[in-house]
């Protein structure tokens, strides 16, 4: 089994809010995270997929297959965005960097599982360069 | 998108320390076989970068599985304070011990596994260089959680 991994960078909005929380509460929780004139980073996604290379290519997917369905399921949606209100998964919860691995994921997998090579096997995004979140499948 | 399921979240730390690796039980020829440079015996040192992975659920009202500034506060407390600008050969830990960054990331493993804020702990890596690293995912790190409670009562004297 090998594992490949694919990095791409996207640069969004977002700021940390629970609706059915008073604005106190949120700023208490949430800190500086909670303004609500939002903040920005640049991400970085790592997608990493596990399968045996192709005995003709040697590919365990094609790289630029993989770098397309990054852009289409993920990039077009995240990149350039305000998470909150820009992206419907995150309309009702809050964009945390936890919940990005677990959206990617949602977004990736039907198309990965789909062209019936590799699986994916794990999100990693990056919010900062000291701050990542992992996201395996349901474990 | 299910909610419940695991999520792994990462914090990369720094700290600068000194050490040398050297086995008392080994001859001065053997150290130096064993460990060449890194034997020198007034020590060197390194910026370490420690990073933290915990794993458990997504908190559905924070969307977080654990607290950064939570979790924060107990690697400066327990980890940062103790090893950063210090020498690791003179801590506790490393007194019948070589640190390697083996035994380092180990001994932060013992530090901080009954001490995150949520969720349980998963793996520490250090990055001795850029090119040198370690991952510890538990296993035999007991002892090192004894030795951190005798150190608790020791810094008092210094």
């Amino acid at each position: 089994m090998i594992f490949l991994t694919r990095r791409a960078t996207f640069s969004a909005s977002h700021y940390y809010w629970n609706d059915s929380w008073s604005a106190e509460k949120n700023r208490e929780v949430f800190g500086r995270c909670a303004n609500r004139n939002g903040h920005g980073h640049n991400y970085t996604l790592e997608v990493t997929v596990a399968g045996e290379p192709d005995p003709a290519t040697g590919f365990v997917v094609d790289l630029k297959w993989l770098k397309d369905v990054m852009e289409r399921e993920v990039l077009a949606a995240y990149d350039h965005k305000h998470l909150n209100l820009d992206v419907p998964e995150f309309k009702h919860r809050v964009p945390t960097t936890e919940n990005i691995a677990i959206a990617a994921w949602s977004r990736l997998e039907p198309a990965i599982t789909a062209a019936k090579g590799a699986k994916l096997s794990r999100i990693r995004v990056y919010e900062t360069p000291e701050i990542f979140a992992e996201y395996r499948g349901w474990q | 998108m299910k909610g419940a399921s695991k999520v792994y979240f990462g914090r990369r730390y720094m700290l600068s320390a000194s050490h040398r690796l050297h086995a008392e039980a080994l001859t001065a020829e053997q150290n130096r076989v064993a460990y060449g440079k890194c034997n020198n015996e007034n020590g060197h040192g390194h910026d370490y970068f420690v990073e933290v992975m915990v794993g458990g659920p997504v908190n559905a009202e924070t969307g977080m599985v654990v607290d950064l500034a939570a979790l924060d506060s107990v690697v400066r407390e327990r980890v940062l304070d103790r090893f950063d600008h210090a020498n690791l050969n003179l801590d506790p830990l490393f007194s019948d011990r070589v640190p390697t960054t083996e035994n380092f990331s180990r001994a932060i493993f013992a530090l901080l596994n009954d001490a995150v804020p949520n969720g349980k702990l998963e793996q520490v890596r250090v990055e001795e260089t850029e090119n040198n690293f370690f991952e510890c995912v538990g296993g035999r790190i007991n002892d090192y959680g004894a030795s951190y409670s005798g150190h608790k009562s020791d810094s008092s004297s210094g």
